[in-house]
């Protein structure tokens, strides 16, 4: 039951708002199928599958709101669910922050987010893909530990004011790590899709392995400040923080208005409008861009539309919730499902190419927060960090810990390349001059 | 209590519930007169059975069932006002199998026998396809089966059985004590996590149990307007295994800081309104205080600060999964690995004396069978500084020579896969009488930390950088000031070498993670660590301090 089609979902959302005798009324249904295979050490190690299909329903009388849920679709169940809801609303206080739902929505036309492809995964082809690392692995005589996950799923809204929405979505990622036997290498591939039929684990497989058998031995050189190329998985990451991603976290009106930003003004009021960074970075959200399709609207039913954050280092928009923007006067813009960071045609083996003497950085890890009034953060360089000189490489070195504010760091820009996807949202290779390592690691 | 009562009372805060949802535990949001509920251990045998019997009849050689209830109730306020409730409950069945060798799993929502028994089969035909492509076969440590048997933690009062007016009144008291005493602004917020788990096997265990974690929390702002600057400080509260007892605060359970940095910690129960107070107060002091100079200082640390140090360089390398690989993707593998091991090499001091521990009252890692049907136990990690055994499951036990499992298996919902996940990791407190305040007097140039800052760790547990709350330097024995932009970078292996000792049992307190992620898809493990406040000599400390223009 878990895919429910618009007319399977929407039927149910009607049934259960004729059920309401709400002032307003709102039905929110989501499901989704999936599964994964995770190996290590060219073995499998775990492997599952899950579904899961949920109504909740949010009953309002006046500014006072009640919220229940249910997972079981019978009329009685859904009528049980309504007058929960409605008898938690009638017992609520009125919310300082309330807002009335929204009425009828225009959702752009919905983009490639859903792939037949993908939905129709078995345990067979999971384990056929995770079973070809770990024969090319077993050949070059190198251990892998890699990670294949996939979901189909859908989401439904409908109101009493006229709100009607519906999407399907899938995606797969996978992701796999490749360390020598020795001990002294390591390599990283990922990739992510809506549409499985772009996906090859051997493909990734083999970068990983090259990585690794590249990076062997490396050696120690003096933290410092150094032209660094941040490959895209070290910009953004599907396991952990990430120096883009935190950026774009913070561009939350409230908070800046608030003075607890990096975009908060001295005396009041935020940096909207000001240039921050490098005029070549231009960041912008697009749900329908064909390469990270997404939801066309918000949790809350806003609509998602193209939406420029930075142009040419300008700060352009903050995103907000309703009740802020309402309160502060400013637009009402819903935080983006991805982003797309513009950037030029070379790639990464183009800007290596280029570049004197530098630091190519394969990935990034345990990035945290040390400082929000800087947006400093901290975190080390990890499975593959080479030293370039004279437009190739010339060894591998050890990794770093690094001391970095992204905000400084869009200000060292020395070179942008082609934007490839990473978890969702295009992300070019940059070239950043004096990127700041604190300090050596022993780790590979 | 009656369902109407606690249904009326909770309205208070779903009130809030159409503001943006500030992410909470996961799970949907739930009618609260469910929550009471307690599940039938005879119907959900009866399920238990109908997937052992499918599995079985599909092929399996081994399986387990988790049929798990997980409740949780996350309050969320700023300021004068609830920002947010989200009472959430997840229900449903993991089905684990070997078959053809091979490890297979698969969960579902319809907890029904034929539901279950679907949900067997999907296993069995995963396990069954990647055997195909496996070449080992999963070699489990003997388990005995228990019967039938049931643990609970051993709270006195259920939080979710607290009006959650009573909650929310106390948050919005806790955000007032801040104001006045000078926050700019003030989150808080409490979560509370009830896993209602029901294991079987076919090792012939039938489990029951009932699992209670609970975590105040707030932070707070200070703004200074004219320069822009803002600081805040957050909770010196830890996430425990206990029930609504831990916010009544008991006189016994405080203990100060040393003389002269106003710090106050907290044992086994929490006065958040005073600690909201002490926050404000801090928050304020650290938009003035002396930007540290960076050098080498012995450092003293509060165990609120000290537990995620244990935590990310003891408690992680010794995960076992991680020294073979398993996380070599994601979290990273471990400098401890078994060669390493066997060389002996000192990985601390002699002071250091470090046992992992699933039954410590109070933690946050205490049960009584772990998700495999181990019964849990307390042992030795590091002895007088040597690394003498690391944290390990059924299938692993094999690979170190070793005949079982260490009862560490955990999976965050019944949807997750059960896999190693760390115990409650503690220092032992020192052996001789001392006071913080002797402890601080023995220091020439330090400083002391207490909170839980900026953590990061590499991959394989050697180099870190920890920051904390709030930072204070000792100039010859005594507390000279508040600093700020202190972090120290340390490798594992010289820090703990450098620990010259601990201050004694009545010092000793846990600190706790409570969203602990590891695995992939990830999951996250609450876990306590214990220890006194530690002293470490001629650590590296660098000042973070940035321009950003």
């Amino acid at each position: 039951m878990a895919i429910l089609s618009q007319d399977e979902s929407q039927a149910i959302l009607k049934k259960v708002l004729s059920f309401s005798t709400s002032d307003e009324c709102e039905a929110t249904l989501s499901g989704s199928n999936g599964g994964n295979v995770r190996s290590a050490r060219n073995a499998i190690s775990t492997s599952g599958a899950a579904d899961d299909v949920s109504l909740a329903v949010e009953a309002r009388f006046g500014k006072r709101s009640g919220v229940a849920t249910c997972n079981e679709f019978d009329d009685a169940t859904l009528r049980r669910c309504v007058q929960r809801a409605e008898e938690i609303a009638k017992l609520a206080p009125e919310s300082p922050e309330y807002m009335p739902l929204l009425g009828a929505q225009t959702y752009i036309a919905a983009p490639k987010s859903f792939a037949a492809s993908t939905a129709g995964i078995t345990p067979d082809f999971r384990a056929t893909q995770i079973g070809k690392t770990m024969k090319i692995c077993d050949e070059k005589k190198v251990t892998s530990a890699a990670f294949l996950n996939d979901e189909a799923g859908f989401v439904a809204k409908r109101n009493n004011k006229g709100l009607e929405a519906y999407q399907q979505y899938t995606n797969l990622s996978f992701s796999i790590t490749v360390r020598t036997p020795d001990g002294t290498g390591s390599g990283y591939a990922t990739g992510d899709y809506n549409d499985a039929a772009g996906f090859d684990a051997g493909t990734l497989t083999q970068v990983a392995a090259d990585k690794a058998a590249m990076s062997r031995n490396a050696k120690a050189i003096e933290p410092g400040k150094y032209t660094v190329i941040l490959e895209p998985a070290a910009l953004v990451a599907n396991t952990d923080a990430s120096l883009l991603a935190a950026l774009m976290n913070a561009l939350d009106a409230r908070n800046a208005d608030e003075g607890r930003s990096f975009l908060s003004k001295k005396g009041g009021g935020n940096r909207k409008g000001e240039k921050l960074f490098d005029e070549r970075v231009t960041i912008y959200s697009d749900p329908t861009n064909a390469e990270i399709a997404s939801l066309t609207f918000a949790g809350d039913g806003r609509p998602q539309k193209k939406m420029t954050w930075i142009e040419k280092g300008v700060v352009k928009n903050l995103y907000t919730s309703r009740f802020w923007a309402q309160k502060a006067g400013i637009p009402d813009i819903p935080r983006p499902g991805g982003w797309i960071m513009e950037g030029g045609t070379q790639s990464v083996q183009d800007m290596i190419k280029g570049t004197a003497k530098g630091i190519l950085v394969t990935r990034l890890w345990y990035i945290r927060p040390v400082d929000p009034q800087t947006l400093l953060y901290t975190g080390l360089t990890r499975d593959g960090t080479f030293y370039i000189e004279n437009g190739k490489i010339k060894h591998p070195v050890k990794n770093f810990r690094f001391n970095e504010s992204p905000i400084i760091m869009l200000n060292n820009l020395e070179a942008i390349g082609k934007p490839v996807r990473v978890n969702g949202n295009l992300v070019p290779p940059l070239k950043i001059r004096d990127f700041t390592f604190t300090s050596l690691s022993d780790a590979v | 209590m009656k369902r109407r009562d606690f249904v009326g009372l909770t309205g208070l805060a779903t009130g809030a519930l159409f503001l943006p949802t500030v992410p909470g535990l996961g799970g949907n949001p739930v009618d609260p007169a469910r929550l009471l509920i307690a599940a039938d251990p005879a119907v959900n045998k009866r399920l238990a059975d109908a997937a052992l019997n499918a599995a079985k009849a599909a092929g399996a050689t081994y399986t387990d069932v988790r049929i798990g209830r997980y409740l949780n109730q996350s309050i969320f306020t700023r300021e004068k006002q609830v920002q947010n409730i989200a009472s959430g409950e997840s229900f449903g069945a993991g089905v684990r199998v070997i078959a053809n060798g091979t490890w297979g799993f698969a969960a579902t929502n319809t907890v029904t026998e034929a539901g279950l028994a679907k949900a067997a089969q999907l296993a069995v035909q995963i396990a069954k396809a990647n055997s195909k492509v496996q070449k080992e076969q999963v070699k489990l440590a003997p388990q005995q089966g228990y019967g039938t048997v049931s643990w609970k933690t051993p709270i006195q009062q259920n939080a979710f059985e607290v009006p959650v007016k009573q909650k929310v009144e106390l948050l919005l008291a806790a955000n007032a004590k801040a104001l006045e005493n000078g926050a700019s602004f003030v989150n808080s917020s409490l979560f509370q996590i009830n896993e209602q788990k029901y294991f079987a096997s076919t090792d012939g265990s039938y489990i029951d149990q009932d699992v209670h974690r609970i975590w105040p929390t707030l932070s707070v702002t200070a703004i200074d307007k004219a320069s822009g600057k803002f600081r805040s400080r957050d909770a010196m509260s830890a996430p425990m295994g206990l029930g609504y007892e831990y916010l009544t605060p008991k006189a016994a359970d405080k203990i100060p800081g040393p003389a002269g940095s106003d710090v106050i910690g907290y044992k086994n129960s929490y006065d958040i309104l005073e600690d909201a107070a002490a926050a404000a107060k801090h928050a304020r002091a650290k938009l003035t205080a002396k930007s540290v100079v960076p050098g080498k200082y012995d450092l003293v640390l509060d165990p609120n600060h000290l537990g995620l140090t244990i935590h990310e360089s003891v408690g992680h390398p010794t995960e076992l999964d991680r020294v073979l690989g398993y996380e070599a993707n994601y979290a990273g593998t471990s400098f401890a690995t078994q060669e390493w091991k066997a060389k002996n090499i000192p990985f601390g001091s002699k002071q250091v004396n470090i046992v992992a521990d699933k039954l410590q009252p109070g933690s946050l890692g205490a049960v009584g069978y772990d998700d495999e049907g181990v019964k849990t136990k307390q042992w030795d990690l590091i002895k007088e500084g040597k690394l003498v055994d690391y944290q390990k499951i059924r299938d692993q036990a094999h690979i170190v020579g070793q005949k079982e499992s260490d009862g560490c298996c955990y999976a965050d919902s019944w949807s997750s896969v059960q896999f190693q996940r760390m115990p409650n990791v503690s220092l032992q407190p020192g052996k001789e009488k001392m006071s913080v305040d002797e402890m601080v007097s023995k220091v020439d140039k330090g400083i002391f930390i207490a909170g839980r800052g900026s953590y990061s760790i590499d991959q394989q547990r050697y180099n870190f950088q920890f920051g904390g709350q709030v930072f204070y330097a000792i100039d010859k024995g005594k507390i000279t000031g508040m600093l700020e932009d202190v972090a120290y970078q340390a490798n594992t292996q010289e820090f703990w070498n450098s620990c010259a000792g601990s201050c004694d049992q009545s010092d000793y307190r846990l600190f706790g993670s409570f969203f602990d992620g590891k695995g992939q898809p990830s999951q996250v493990s609450a876990v306590s660590h214990g220890s006194a406040t530690t002293r470490f000599n001629g650590v590296n400390v660098i000042n973070t301090a940035r321009k950003i223009g």
